[in-house]
């Protein structure tokens, strides 16, 4: 760098990348703070005299304890965990197979019907779900798991298979007629040689249909009523409030807690989460 | 070398069975590859669209099927104050949110497009509050903003910029302020990592030939760098659009359309009319007022997909 140029960069990178971080971090560090500390000092008024909201020196964990043996917490993020995992499964198998179809298989409207696959990635959940209540209940899966399970494959599925086209796209044919004319079928060749290729495009997918399915929430709250079937999202919303009083503590660890999870998953595959994401927008 | 041989031609001559004949052919293999995707999208999409329409002509309520009314709905809810602030609103939130999202998306890509110790691991927490859930996170936001215990009064006021307290939920249009900034917050993230990953496929070549020809900062931003990262742009923004005209969560939690309905989007509106009261067909009317913008954003994105690609 130029001499000289000390103050530039903190003044053109140091100071801005700080105030990104304290933006973007904070609410984490402020449910975090919230989630320890003792009834007494939350709530105190913003202007009492001697109050220092950024610390506490009196943690405990009577918030999380109220979480687990006062609510059904531990119900709920079991309820998520399975919900994510088996939607996430049949997202990824259907997607897989469509992604294949549609990138290496010449049939016809494969143009159009890959266009409308696209559109359907397109359509937020929130225009759909006052009829789909209707139909969930008409097919007595309401207030069931597998109301969810069913439904959140709708919105991931079509990501899946944007997302796996472009994986297939890049296995070159030749390697799949090496394997057709060692004998093996179509199937085998999907199976055995053009699919492990892509297990890097399964496992981005799949990371990013579990983060989206464990952050789903209007479906989750209006298929699901009873508590003990609810997810986190929907259960700490309904269950932490009641009326006009928002028991904080709890709602902060439960929100803390019921983000560990997915932050888990993510950080063990950010790699793939990242490609995931720009995959998912350049197609 | 010969038992190989000898294997290949006792497969060949026993027949294949019916089901895996019908597989060698491409069309077959399409068909059964797609229909579980094309069963599940018609089940749980096609088909509540239709009965979306269906449903937004009658005078359905919980548990009533009632009968057909024509446009009577949707000449309703074109008369109804409510309805037609949250038209207001959802225009102004997407629009304010889009173009703060994408000023501060981008400066925030610039900056992590530079060689700095930490890169990676500053990268992964940057996308923390775009994976957390939206109202997990969103609770803790409106825990700042609480009237009395509100950490952000705390701030304002000990830093000498406030005497008395900002009931920022409380006034309507503080309260959309509000709303607004929790969405840059977790759109931000969205858009600086997928335009990083954008500007990273811009060769910085062309930067430095632009820099050596006497170009300034920004003039090789503004002749270079931004027509690059156009196309990127432009997806990442229209997909941002839809999402946050249709947005619902972060509405829900912070104020539940409040105070006195004055927060209301497209989708909180319908929620509280459709499932909170129970006027079904009113509620999915509310819905299916967003479709017509959805599918403009739709079409563009489509035809702007198909231009880039033929060039």
């Amino acid at each position: 760098m130029i001499e000289g140029a000390r103050w530039r960069k903190w003044v053109f990178f140091y100071v801005p990348m700080a105030l990104f971080l304290l933006f973007l971090l904070f609410p984490f560090y402020w449910m975090v703070i919230t989630s320890v500390r003792p009834d007494g000092e939350l709530y105190r008024p913003w202007n009492s005299s001697n109050y220092n909201p950024f610390w506490t020196w009196k943690p405990t964990w009577d918030h999380v304890r109220y979480l687990f043996e006062e609510t059904l917490f531990a119900s709920w993020l079991w309820n998520t965990t399975f919900i994510a995992l088996a939607s996430t499964a049949i997202s990824l198998v259907c997607g897989v197979f469509a992604g294949y179809a549609l990138s290496r298989l010449n049939f016809p409207f494969a143009g159009s019907l890959g266009t409308g696959i696209f559109i359907t990635y397109l359509v937020p959940q929130t225009l759909l779900f006052i009829p789909l209540a209707e139909i969930i209940r008409n097919y007595r899966l309401g207030d069931t798991p597998w109301s969810l399970i069913l439904t959140y494959p709708t919105f991931l599925t079509p990501f899946c298979t944007w997302l796996m086209m472009g994986y297939f796209k890049a296995v070159p044919k030749e390697l799949e007629e090496c394997a057709r004319i060692d004998g093996a079928s179509r199937w085998q060749a999907m199976l055995y040689i053009v699919i492990p290729v892509a297990i890097p495009g399964i496992l981005s997918a799949g990371i990013f249909a579990f983060t989206l399915s464990w952050n789903e929430f209007i479906y989750a709250l209006v298929f699901l009523s009873s508590p003990e079937q609810k997810t986190v999202p929907v259960g700490v919303t309904s269950e932490l409030i009641r009326g006009d009083v928002f028991y904080w503590g709890p709602l902060m660890a439960g929100a803390l807690l019921g983000s560990i999870p997915v932050a888990i998953a993510y950080s063990f595959f950010v790699e793939h989460y990242v490609a995931g994401l720009t995959g998912s927008v350049k197609g | 070398m010969s038992i190989s041989a000898v294997s290949t031609t006792t497969l060949r001559e026993a027949p294949p069975p019916r089901r895996q004949r019908l597989l060698e052919d491409e069309r077959w293999l399409a068909f059964v590859l797609l229909a579980p995707t094309i069963v599940l999208l018609g089940m749980f999409i096609a088909y509540p669209f239709i009965r979306g329409i269906l449903l937004s002509v009658t005078s359905s309520r919980v548990g009533m099927p009632g009968d057909f009314v024509g446009l009577a709905n949707f000449y309703k809810i074109f008369n109804d104050g409510i309805f037609r602030t949250a038209v207001y609103n959802t225009f102004l939130y997407t629009g304010v949110t889009t173009v703060f999202k994408l000023g501060l998306g981008l400066w925030l890509a610039m900056l992590l497009n530079r060689n700095f110790r930490g890169k990676a691991f500053i990268r992964a927490f940057i996308l923390l509050p775009f994976i957390i859930p939206t109202v997990l996170s969103t609770f803790a936001w409106k825990w700042m903003f609480d009237p009395t215990f509100s950490v952000l009064n705390w701030l304002l006021y000990h830093l000498g910029l406030i005497t008395g307290r900002i009931n920022w939920l409380g006034d309507p249009d503080l309260a959309m302020i509000s709303i607004i900034i929790v969405n840059i917050w977790r759109g931000v993230p969205f858009f600086a990592i997928s335009l990083l990953a954008g500007l990273q496929t811009i060769s910085p070549e062309l930067n430095e030939a632009a820099a050596i020809d006497g170009a300034k900062p920004w003039q090789r931003f503004w002749h270079i760098t931004w027509p690059l990262l156009l196309p990127v742009t432009m997806v990442v923004m229209l997909f941002s659009v839809i999402q946050t005209f249709a947005d619902f969560q972060i509405v829900y939690v912070m104020t539940g359309g409040g105070p006195a309905n004055a927060t209301h989007l497209f989708a909180t509106y319908a929620y509280q009319i459709g499932i909170g009261t129970g006027l079904l067909s009113e509620g999915a009317a509310i819905s299916l007022a967003m479709f017509p913008v959805l599918l403009l954003v739709v079409i563009i994105q489509l035809l702007y997909i198909r231009r880039v690609e033929v060039r």
